[in-house]
């Protein structure tokens, strides 16, 4: 029997504006710890809008969301921010860093936030988690005066902080070129191999998607593969 | 630990925005600049005028005034007890200015606890004789040393020494006004015709300014014995007994006691002088609104600038929540960056509003009627300077205020998902 790190119950998400419609409907599964999980789906099946739901962002749905089989659902706003802090990490397509700090204190932030460690020791963990994407290099630069892929590598390194539960990403290639992608697939791959972080990946690419562990894939707001 | 990275996060967000900070800043340090200078400048000038009354003027004064008596005798009548009496042309009895039994109310007055000190006087009309022309003045009979004392008798003597008056024998100090009719110089003796008709000769020992004219005109100041030879009283002869006391609020209540006590008039300074009090209020009132008003413009100005940072910093807010800063924290990050403002903007302000103070209190001011005043008076009281720095703080604290809760309410999912 395997830890279940997160699971949807029966969710269900609705727009409302300017008239109902239905965007999820009945979306259940479990990811289990060290899985490494790609979501496809045509543009507009609701892959991003299922990502914000899992990620504790949005919580206007019905269902329930447990992660670390605990119960996210009907939580408050503090609570969710302290749980997305300790057990989610981010990567997104374009919303990169803080431009006002530098590489190194764009990685450290949600660390300091979590506390669980000294400024020092934060420090010290950022400098690693960049090295293993090897930008340690950059550490001191300014966020804003690197380039698109270095930037989405240093939002992994962020996202890696405080050693999360899961790590999510929303087409976290889809804005870079092949090189780039390759690369951070290459990371993807070697944080779920070498590391047994779990990984869940929303992404156009088939072939990114066929190289992950498990494909999820979406019509029309459900589940058709898993 | 958060404290710490709150403080962080807000000065690497003002840092980024140097200017617009700057310029946010500018505006509440102008603001505090002038609220600080316009109020020290008021009050100085508030004092300057209260000063030229209030210094020389008693908290309280008892004297005793020559008025027809309340119980005319017919009231006392038996016969006419249940009557209605109208009495036409009443006049005052053989009733004297004198303070009866003054030493001891002298006396008793200093021992009160509330009194800072009492000093007897003698008041007395006398002639100026001038050639052939008599001129009408008020000789003041004085206890020189407690009169400096207590109502700074000094500051008002510009020429001479004040306590002359005392040394020298028939001595008197004039009114500038009054030696310039009588052409009267320093040394000079002029010629006095009392009441009863008697001439003296007094020696002028100096001037004295009081920075009313029409005062000038006809006071002056002599000691008390003086002032009593001249009448041909004895020594217990005291018209008035001026009284201050630590606390001039208190001044309407003592009088009111003194009255019942000693049986004599009271007056207090209140009741005497109360159009300056309305003066200086209005004056007061006046500068605090206006340095509100900028303050307010001040606050408006910081609104607009956080408001526009919270737009502008939208993503970097998205992406503080989906890293797990609630809410709160955000709030928190932009209340500081509008206290800081406030605060440093503030501080610079309380220095700028000191140095115009100085440079206020520098510019040479003089004026014939007031001869203690060189330059523009200003009132350096450390009350405005907190005030300046508590509303710097509030004002700053509510143009955070709606600014910091829109951006704590900013959904990431809405900023991820308009990219
Ligand atoms: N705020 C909203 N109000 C109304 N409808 C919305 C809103 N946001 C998204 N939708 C709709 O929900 C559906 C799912 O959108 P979503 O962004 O999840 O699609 P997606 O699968 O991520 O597409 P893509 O691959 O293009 O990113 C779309 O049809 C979209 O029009
Ligand atoms: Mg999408």
């Amino acid at each position: 029997m395997q830890d279940t790190i997160l699971e949807a119950r029966h969710i269900v998400k609705e727009f409302h504006d300017p008239v109902t419609v239905q965007v999820l409907t009945d979306i259940t599964f479990k990811i289990t710890k060290g899985e490494f999980v790609s979501v496809i789906g045509k543009s507009g099946c609701g892959k991003s809008t299922l990502l914000y739901i899992l990620s504790t962002m949005d919580t206007d749905y019905k269902g329930e969301l447990l992660i670390d089989q605990e119960l996210m659902t009907g939580r408050s706003d503090v609570e969710l921010a302290r749980i997305r802090n300790e057990k989610i990490g981010f990567v997104f397509q374009f919303h990169y860093l803080l431009n006002e700090f530098s590489v190194i204190r764009n990685v450290m932030l949600p660390g300091l936030k979590l506390g669980r460690y000294s400024e020092q020791e934060v420090e010290h963990r950022a400098l690693e988690k960049l090295k293993m994407l090897g930008i340690d290099h950059l550490a001191t630069k300014e966020a804003y005066r690197i380039s698109g892929g270095e930037k989405q590598r240093v939002a992994i390194a962020r996202a890696l902080i405080n050693d999360p539960h899961i790590v999510m990403g929303d087409e976290p290639t889809g804005n870079l070129d092949t090189k780039n992608s390759e690369m951070v697939f290459e990371i993807f791959h070697e944080l779920a191999d070498v590391h047994n972080q779990t990984l869940l990946i929303v992404t156009h690419d088939q072939g990114f998607a066929e190289r992950s562990g498990r494909i999820i894939e979406m019509e029309d707001g459900r589940i058709i593969r898993h | 630990m958060n404290a710490k990275l709150i403080f962080g996060i807000a000065k690497s967000l003002l840092l980024a925005r140097l200017g617009q900070t700057l310029v946010a800043a500018v505006g509440v340090t102008f603001s505090i600049a002038m609220f600080i200078t316009l109020l020290s400048f008021m009050n100085g000038l508030n004092d300057l005028l209260d000063g030229l009354i209030l210094n020389r003027t008693p908290h309280v004064r008892l004297y005793n005034e020559i008025k027809p008596s309340e119980d005319q005798p017919i009231n006392s009548a038996a016969a006419f007890k249940d009557s209605y009496n109208f009495i036409s042309s009443i006049k005052s009895g053989i009733s004297r200015q004198e303070i009866y039994n003054s030493g001891p109310i002298l006396q008793a007055v200093k021992n009160d606890p509330r009194v800072l000190g009492a000093t007897p006087k003698v008041t007395t009309q006398v002639f100026f004789n001038e050639g052939t022309i008599d001129i009408t003045g008020v000789i003041n009979g004085v206890d020189v040393e407690e009169e400096m004392r207590l109502f700074k008798f000094r500051d008002y003597v510009t020429a001479g020494n004040a306590i002359n008056a005392k040394n020298v024998a028939n001595s008197i100090i004039l009114g500038k006004g009054l030696a310039d009719i009588l052409a009267a110089d320093i040394g000079d003796v002029v010629q006095v015709t009392t009441v009863q008709g008697e001439r003296f000769p007094l020696k002028v020992v100096g001037y004295f300014q009081s920075g009313i004219q029409e005062i000038d005109k006809v006071q002056s100041y002599a000691s008390i014995v003086t002032a009593q030879k001249l009448m041909g009283k004895p020594a217990n002869y005291i018209t008035d007994i001026q009284v201050k006391l630590y606390d001039l609020a208190m001044a309407p209540a003592v009088a009111q006691e003194y009255r019942q006590k000693f049986n004599i008039d009271a007056e207090d300074i209140q009741t005497a002088n109360s159009q300056f009090e309305t003066g200086s209020n209005v004056r007061s009132i006046i500068s605090y609104a206006v340095g509100i008003t900028l303050l307010i413009v001040a606050g408006f100005g910081i609104f607009n600038i956080l408001n526009m940072m919270i737009y502008e910093k939208m993503d970097s807010i998205a992406i503080l929540k989906a890293t797990g800063f609630s809410g709160r924290d955000v709030n928190s990050v932009f209340l500081v960056i509008a206290l800081s403002i406030g605060f440093f903007g503030g501080m610079v302000g309380l220095l700028f509003g000191f140095i115009f103070s100085v440079i206020i209190d520098n510019i040479p001011f003089v004026t014939a009627a007031l001869p203690t005043v060189k330059t523009y008076p200003v009132n350096y009281s450390p009350i405005f300077y907190f005030i300046g720095g508590f509303f710097s703080l509030i004002t700053t604290y509510f143009a955070g205020f709606f600014p910091a809760r829109k951006a704590s309410r900013v959904d990431p999912v809405e900023i991820i998902r308009g990219k």
